[in-house]
């Protein structure tokens, strides 16, 4: 029984998300009408509460309080262990593998761009709304252009975040400057938001004398200390134990704001991500995870990454608040990320974020997807699950966007992004010396002989040395 | 234990080092590691000790004695089992302003978190050009200690030599360990800092400047331990106390070495130890670790890259044997180098002229 579920779980595409918690319905152990034995796990030390939210959620804290209650009267069934009491019971039960329904999905906005019935969400003003959409258009229009740009070999290589418009820019909106970012590599719209320009976009593509990274990394490897973003790292889930360290040095310092960090399914499956997640609950850092669940890894669709409920399920099992949010629904990210920005800094503790969502172009311009998956699917996700255009659908209904601002808009952002190709492409590379600096915080005396005799060389061969770097 | 190394084996070094007086303060290299810490940590509030039993245990070798109850648990983390986790939140710290001093039970258990030591410390200055500097400290035992096996013996100073965006530093004494552990926690680039388990109980004699809270010592100075004009011996960590004893057995036969301590096996001191090679024409370099790709390995092609002319007899390279460490005590015996291995070596450098397999 739990054999054919899990093969038909295996087969289905996150396409088809709806069959899947259906499946989950077939078979799979059934709970007992008596309740679970309660585990007695926090000690008590912070409340089991919710976080204050105008939230029609109250319900539940009663129902811990009940638990509580129900757990004190039967004082004499408890046993003490290290890590505190719990309670016995005589009736061997194993907890299922998999919980009797996936974790709910929270969204805002229907897929026509509709405000849902009884929502309780954070109310998002014209101003901010029309920003974040004018971000998100960029953030496609740019990842569209680029990947152009390196099919025409004109700069080695590109990622897009296509389809992960709403994650990017919705939770970059609902995060103040001071908060420290560690991306994983599909969050540019996190540094558009705060300033980053098209122009610097183009000049770490191109690698030239202007990119803030001096030419040292792949395109994409944005950075920049003054947007408080960190450089992107090429190595998988490396991020998520730096920020829970990033997150510590704020929490010492007792500032007022939290670190944040990104990364998709595919990294949850790092031993960063335990490391992290573990590192954060014990030492109470004001640090959230945002996990872009995508449903591809490269080729590796979700299935073949993990068998839990997602993510989300996994924060429980660290002692961390966690939430299910639909990632292509701008104003859910933007209430959910504000929120856990709220608890992670008012309350000190860690926050988890699953933002579900599909990765609609290529993993990158090194990738075919169509190799597979299938085309349709592609399409699918791309016309109409599209986060730009839902959220288009909501603003334009509240009369705060017009055809005409969408043509000027795309029109614009059209015209700035060709510039400042045209621009990076033209601007020289870097100079000869950041070949050796900044390896140590001070040039080494190996490092500056090396440099002179590279100099000597060059002086002696200069046919053998590229033209367009300046010396 | 070891008692190998005697005080009087540093009564001979004439360095920078000033004449001390027979009542000198003695010192053991653990008293030096904790002194350096406090102070460090008293200085500069941004500096903060992580790792696996630091904190109440007082330190798996009681490096940290003290710490916990001075600066409290915000200052001295006692992290879970998680050395990629904790290296990776030493990291992130770093990033963000604090100094963090990452403690490794064995630098054997760093091969677990080496890729942020690597990818995430070493070259994170250079890759956000300058944006995003690592000033931590990763610091630990390193090399064979006594009776502890292959997963407990592996010397990482070569590992972590060839990096480039690291240091990497290795006391000797306790002069050293105060002075380049002072060093490296003030310093804004990521640091090795390999320790080493036996020396952790040896006492050595310590001057007022030595034990004055701002003594530091440079980065990339290596020290000559005992000058001599025959036969240039280098070497760091424990082996320096091997190699000024195998010195004095020398110079019953007429053999004066000069023993070079390392103390910086990144940046390596060239120009030391090219210097001493061009007056005594003769080089025997010693190391605990394996030998394909040592220290020693290095040390060779600086020496015949910048002063061949000078050599009168083939390089000498003693090291372990290429094989994972036994546990029996004999055969450990066998696998690590001995005072007897550094004297032969010594003599084949001074007394042949036909090169010869190196046969211990």
């Amino acid at each position: 029984m739990l054999m054919a579920a899990a093969l038909l779980f295996k087969r289905s595409r996150s396409l088809v998300q709806n069959k899947v918690s259906l499946l989950l319905g077939i078979g799979g152990s059934r709970s007992t009408t008596t309740p679970p034995p309660l585990i007695n796990h926090h000690r008590f030390r912070y409340s089991s509460s919710q976080p204050f939210v105008a939230s029609s959620t109250r319900y539940e804290s009663s129902k811990a309080q009940a638990q509580l209650e129900d757990f004190q009267q039967h004082d004499d069934q408890v046993i003490d262990f290290p890590g505190g009491k719990v309670a016995f019971t005589s009736e061997m039960r194993f907890i299922s593998d998999t919980s009797h329904k996936r974790v709910p999905c929270y969204r805002v906005l229907d897929d026509d761009g509709e405000l849902m019935t009884h929502t309780n969400h954070v109310q998002v003003s014209k101003e901010l709304a029309v920003r974040m959409y004018s971000e998100m258009v960029t953030l496609q229009t740019m990842d569209s252009i680029f990947y152009e740009v390196q099919r025409q070999g004109r700069i080695s290589f590109y990622l897009t975040s296509m389809g992960e418009e709403a994650v990017n820019i919705a939770s970059a909106a609902a995060l103040s400057s001071d908060d420290i970012i560690l991306p994983q590599y599909r969050e540019p719209g996190v540094l558009l938001w705060r300033g980053f320009t098209l122009q610097q976009i183009a000049h770490q593509c191109f690698g030239n004398t202007n990119d803030l990274g001096k030419g040292r990394q792949m395109p994409i490897h944005y950075g920049s200390n003054k947007h408080n973003y960190f450089t992107v790292s090429s190595p998988i889930a490396t991020q998520l134990p730096q920020a829970v360290g990033a997150a510590y040095s704020l929490k010492m310092d007792g500032k007022n704001a939290c670190a944040v960090t990104f990364c998709g399914d595919g990294a949850t499956s790092e031993g960063d991500f335990h490391a992290g997640m573990n590192f954060a609950a014990v030492m109470e850092a004001p640090v959230i995870f945002i996990i872009r669940n995508n449903g591809w890894a490269i080729s590796t669709p979700v299935e073949d990454q993990f068998r839990s409920d997602g993510i989300v399920v996994k924060g429980q099992a660290y002692g961390i608040w966690s939430i299910r949010v639909d990632g292509n629904d701008a104003l859910a990210v933007y209430s959910a990320v504000h929120t856990a920005r709220e608890i992670a800094i008012k309350e000190q503790r860690p926050v988890l974020i699953e933002a579900l969502s599909y990765r609609v172009g290529h993993h990158s311009t090194s990738d075919d997807s169509t190799k597979y998956r299938p085309i349709d699917e592609i399409e699918y996700w791309k016309m109409e699950r599209s986060p730009v255009n839902r959220f288009k659908r909501w603003v334009e209904r509240n009369g705060w966007w017009s055809d005409k601002d969408e043509l000027e808009l795309r029109s614009s952002v059209r015209k700035q992004l060709m510039h400042a190709i045209q621009v990076a492409e033209k601007a020289q590379k870097p100079p000869l010396e950041d070949l050796f600096t900044d390896v140590y915080y001070q040039l080494s005396s190996n490092l500056e002989e090396q440099e002179k005799l590279l100099r000597k060389a060059i002086e002696k061969h200069p046919k053998d040395y590229p033209s367009d770097v300046p010396l | 234990m070891l008692g190998v190394i005697r005080n009087k084996s540093i009564r001979h070094t004439l360095s920078n080092f000033r004449q001390f007086s027979s009542s000198a303060k003695q010192m053991t290299v653990r008293d030096a590691l904790n002194s350096a810490l406090d102070e460090e940590m008293s200085a500069d509030p941004k500096v903060f000790l992580m790792g696996e039993e630091v904190g109440e245990y007082q330190g798996a070798y009681k490096i940290s004695k003290g710490l916990l109850e001075k600066y409290g648990p915000e200052r001295v983390r006692d992290t879970p089992i998680t050395e990629a986790g904790f290296t990776g939140i030493g990291v992130g710290a770093a990033y963000y302003g604090l100094k963090p001093v990452v403690e490794f039970m064995t630098f054997n258990f760093s091969m677990q978190a080496i890729d942020h030591i690597i990818n995430s410390a070493a070259k994170s200055n250079y890759m956000s050009a300058g944006q995003i500097s690592v000033p931590i400290v990763f610091r630990g035992p390193n090399g064979a200690a006594a009776g502890v096996g292959a997963q407990h013996s592996h010397c990482y100073a070569a590992w972590y030599g060839s990096c480039p965006g690291l240091k990497v530093l290795a006391p000797y004494s306790s002069e050293d360990a105060r002075g380049l552990l002072k060093a490296a926690i003030r310093d804004p680039d990521p640091v090795v800092f390999l320790e080493n388990e036996l020396l952790y109980g040896e006492s050595f004699p310590v001057s007022a400047e030595v034990l004055d809270s701002s003594f530091c010592l440079p980065i990339g100075k290596a020290k000559i331990e005992r000058e001599g004009k025959d036969v240039t011996i280098t070497a760091f960590s424990k082996m320096v106390g091997f190699a000024l004893k195998a010195a004095e057995i020398l110079e019953k036969e007429g053999i004066s070495a000069e023993v070079i301590n390392l103390r910086s096996i990144r940046p390596l001191d060239r120009s030391t130890i090219n210097t001493s090679v061009r007056k005594t024409n003769r080089l025997v370099t010693v190391e605990e670790g394996f030998p394909q790709h040592g220290v020693g390995a290095e040390i060779c092609t600086s020496v015949i890259e910048e002063s061949f002319g000078y050599l009168d007899a083939p390089v000498e390279r003693i090291a372990g044997a290429d094989v994972p460490m036994p546990y029996a005590a004999n055969l450990e015996r066998l696998a690590v180098p001995q005072v007897e291995d550094i004297v032969r070596a010594a003599k084949r450098a001074c007394h042949r002229s036909v090169p010869l397999a190196a046969a211990a």
